[in-house]
């Protein structure tokens, strides 16, 4: 299925966000993500399916003032 | 009398922004100057084939210092809460430096979404240092919301022109004396920084000041000196000015020669 990740569009084949970070190439990095605009905390991103169009954020620590 | 932040004291009262150094290395060299306890950061989307993130957060852990996660650029409430959770998620912290834009020219906070995601989040178990402006009713609302430290701008981001309202903030600080206050953004110089504690302000927040200067590193501890003769100084009860002049010599005694 197509989802739009931080706003470009990826073929992913995984439906569980945990899944998808794995097939994305996140595995063990410091990231949070959200879906459709919503927080999804890191515990409940097994329960978390990812459908067809879905907005993913995966965002990480950035220099900030 | 001792004003914490959320129940931490702080020994260096310089809070540092780490954005728009020329390197990583020049920013630790500034942080490690300063002597700076705690450092500002962001979030940002991730790519993961770069993973700049991840080298960032390596350095600010080796550095030791306690992290603000910032929510700039956020203008609306929900996208400023949902970024405070996924901050705290990250960064292992329950502070968060609220910022709800409401002006994309002077980059002012919009007060009215401020004190609602502030609301929502202290209700969350947040520890919310707002940006806001010098507005006594907003910080009372603010208050009221239960944030125990105020951010009050001393001029616009990044501008670098100190403190725009001397009134409104020696106002604040008269208004609220058990509140911790920090004077955040705007400010370009040390003087400027020397001035806000000498106010009574507890803590100053900057950035660009140190990041754009020659040699920040240095700047950072310029800002850091004057951080702590301009709070030594409060201490110290400085004099009133007055308007007409007042022989600091003693005239008594003085030889009558003319």
């Amino acid at each position: 299925m197509q989802i739009v990740l931080n706003g470009k569009p990826f073929e992913v084949k995984a439906g569980r966000l945990d899944r998808v970070l794995e097939e994305l190439g996140y595995q063990g990095a410091k990231v949070a993500t959200a879906v459709n605009g919503s927080f999804v905390a890191r515990p409940a991103r097994g329960a978390t399916r990812l459908n067809d169009g879905d907005a993913l954020e995966v965002i990480a620590p950035m220099q900030g003032g | 009398m001792v004003r914490d932040f959320y129940g931490v004291e702080l020994t260096n009262r310089l809070l540092l922004g780490t954005a728009q150094y020329p390197s990583p290395a020049i920013l630790a060299a500034a942080v490690r100057r300063a002597g700076v306890e705690v450092v500002t950061v962001s979030l940002r989307r991730e790519s993961a084939g770069q993973r700049d993130g991840q080298a960032f957060w390596a350095l600010i852990r080796d550095l030791g210092v306690r992290v603000l996660p910032n929510t700039a650029g956020c203008h609306t409430v929900k996208e400023a809460v949902t970024t405070a959770e996924m901050a705290r998620e990250v960064f292992g912290t329950p502070w968060i430096k609220l910022e709800v834009i409401g002006d994309d020219e002077t980059l002012q906070p919009d007060l009215f979404g401020l004190v609602e995601a502030a609301e929502i989040l202290t209700r969350d178990g947040f520890e919310v240092f707002p940006y806001t402006t010098e507005d006594l009713v907003a910080a009372g609302r603010l208050l009221e919301a239960g944030c125990e430290v105020l951010m009050p701008w001393g001029a616009p981001i990044g501008s670098g022109l100190g403190l725009n309202n001397f009134y409104g903030l020696r106002s604040l600080r008269a208004h609220f004396p058990e509140v911790a206050l920090v004077v955040d953004a705007g400010l370009g110089r040390p003087s400027h920084a020397a001035a806000a504690m000498e106010l009574g302000y507890d803590a100053v927040l900057l950035n660009t000041a140190v990041a754009k200067a020659g040699d920040p590193a240095a700047m950072a501890e310029a800002f850091a000196q004057a951080v702590t003769a301009g709070r030594l100084a409060f201490e110290a009860d400085p004099m009133e000015p007055r308007d007409m002049a007042a022989p600091s010599t003693p005239v008594v005694g003085k030889a009558i020669l003319g």
